[in-house]
């Protein structure tokens, strides 16, 4: 039996489309975004180059540009895009349920 | 909190007079270690409180500038390229080729940069176009020089981590010196691209550039290589080092304007900070200078916040102005500034140039034990 739940993160108007926010569990913490098509998702908050909290980038369109080194991933498949990141981000299935945005962790 | 900060620079201060005795900046040396254990490395550092809204908007990219700018940088070229070859055989060649050289360099060198975080144009590949172009043009390998450069601003002036200190302290004039015309940069540079053409790595290269990258780095070597063979053999069809003149060369002749700037960026400054405003420096300069650099004056604003483009830098400048030090009003008070400090720690290595705060600004953050706890305001 999996031991993942869903987790209220933040409200739907919390985030502005292409934007993205930090949302710390526990001793974890993620990146919730909204892409410029208004869609959701969830991945780890730091970096997987250097320890840098990804909520300070910048989102353009479906890519989030790390503010330190400015590696790129892409949002919606957590994939490594742009040097200095060569390692994909871990990303988290995302709900939306009323007014609040949930992340299975 | 003027005692707070009165408190930090003794402490600052006790550290670095403890470090008088000459340093090894080697980043696969005992300082790295030292580095780590101090927390220095991959550390926090401090940032201006900016509202999340306003740096949305400053690190928005566009391509319109960049493409306005490299019209007119590769415009220029042909055009003193044009001249310095009309002038070759008189002694009208010395001035035209120093400025076509003035002009290949360095700009060649800001671009380099600004291609390289990725930021100058909106569009991923032309950032990755000109990256490699410049890159070359400077002589400097794309791959290594990128990874160096993230390393430079993980570990900005961290002794033993950052691969990018122009000079140790005491600083070695030698060095400083035969950077004028490349000297020490470039061969080290040409010897690496032997190094890489028959796929060996240097070791301190191995501290910051993943395994995953080496075959790369390879092949752009190898590439490098052949483009430079290319030129010498037109050299030896022509009977004549004109051809070299315009490519290769110019990264010599023409390096004065890239070091002028280099060591205005960072020396006569802090070691082992985290903070961008004791270790970098912002400098006024003028339209034609800020072309050439591409707003690398604004040094600390860049540090502090590398995802901003350099043409919103000057914007940048104005939000973060009251938490930082006055900017050095010329690019020649800099350089008097940095010369004055370089002379001062030649006697005195624990010797820093640190100026005044505004009232406005928040205290200097000297190293990890200072949590500021900072909070931005939405």
């Amino acid at each position: 039996m999996s031991d993942l739940q869903w987790v209220a993160a933040c409200g739907v108007d919390d985030i502005e489309e292409e934007d993205v926010i930090r949302f710390d569990h526990g001793d974890r913490t993620f990146a919730i975004y909204r892409t410029d098509k208004g869609d959701w998702h969830a991945s780890d908050g730091y970096c997987t180059h250097e320890r840098f909290h990804l909520s300070n980038g910048l989102v353009m369109g479906s890519v989030i540009e790390c503010p330190k080194h400015n590696g790129r991933f892409d949002i919606v498949t957590g994939a490594a895009k742009r040097a200095p990141v060569c390692v994909d981000l871990k990303k988290y299935p995302v709900k939306i349920e009323g007014d609040t945005v949930y992340i299975r962790i | 909190m003027a005692e707070q900060q009165a408190h930090q620079a003794n402490q600052a201060n006790q550290a670095h007079q403890a470090q008088r005795a000459k340093r090894n900046y080697s980043i696969i040396g005992p300082e790295s270690k030292r580095a780590q254990e101090r927390g220095l490395a991959s550390a926090e550092w401090y940032t201006s409180p900016i509202p999340r809204a306003k740096m949305k908007e400053l690190m928005k990219r566009r391509n319109g500038p960049a493409i306005r700018d490299t019209i007119i940088w590769f415009g220029g070229l042909v055009i003193l390229g044009y001249l310095a070859y009309l002038s070759w055989g008189t002694w009208w060649a010395i001035p035209a080729f120093l400025a076509y050289g003035v002009l290949y360099a360095t700009p060649g060198d800001s671009r380099w940069h600004e291609c390289g975080h990725g930021t100058a144009f909106k569009t991923p590949w032309m950032n990755e176009v000109m990256y490699q172009i410049a890159s070359f043009m400077v002589l400097r390998s794309a791959t290594p020089w990128r990874w160096s450069h993230a390393r430079h601003h993980t570990d900005t002036i961290i002794v033993g981590r950052d691969p990018e200190i122009i000079t140790e302290r005491p600083p070695i004039w030698k060095i400083l010196l035969l950077e004028i015309f490349h000297l020490y940069g470039g061969p080290n540079e040409i010897r690496r691209f032997f190094l890489h053409t028959v796929g060996r790595m240097g070791e301190e290269e191995k501290e910051y550039i993943p395994e995953s990258q080496f075959r790369k780095v390879y092949w752009e070597a190898r590439v490098y290589l052949l483009i430079i063979l290319a030129i010498a053999g037109a050299c030896v069809y022509a009977g004549s080092i004109l051809p070299a003149m315009f490519v290769f060369l110019p990264s010599f002749y023409g390096a004065a304007v890239v070091i002028t700037f280099g060591v205005t960026q960072h020396l006569g400054l802090y070691e082992d900070v985290l903070d961008h405003r004791l270790n970098s420096r912002t400098i006024y300069m003028n339209p034609v200078l800020r072309f050439l650099y591409w707003n690398m004056n604004y040094h600390v604003e860049h540090h502090m916040f590398p995802m901003v483009p350099y043409h919103a830098l000057p914007k940048l400048h104005e939000e973060m102005k009251p938490d930082c030090p006055a900017a050095r009003p010329s690019l020649w008070a800099a350089l008097k500034e940095v010369v004055s400090a370089l002379i001062k720690q030649k006697k005195d290595p624990a010797y820093v140039v640190v100026k005044p705060l505004p009232p406005t600004a928040r205290p200097y953050m000297y190293g990890i034990e200072h949590n500021l706890d900072i909070k931005v305001q939405a």
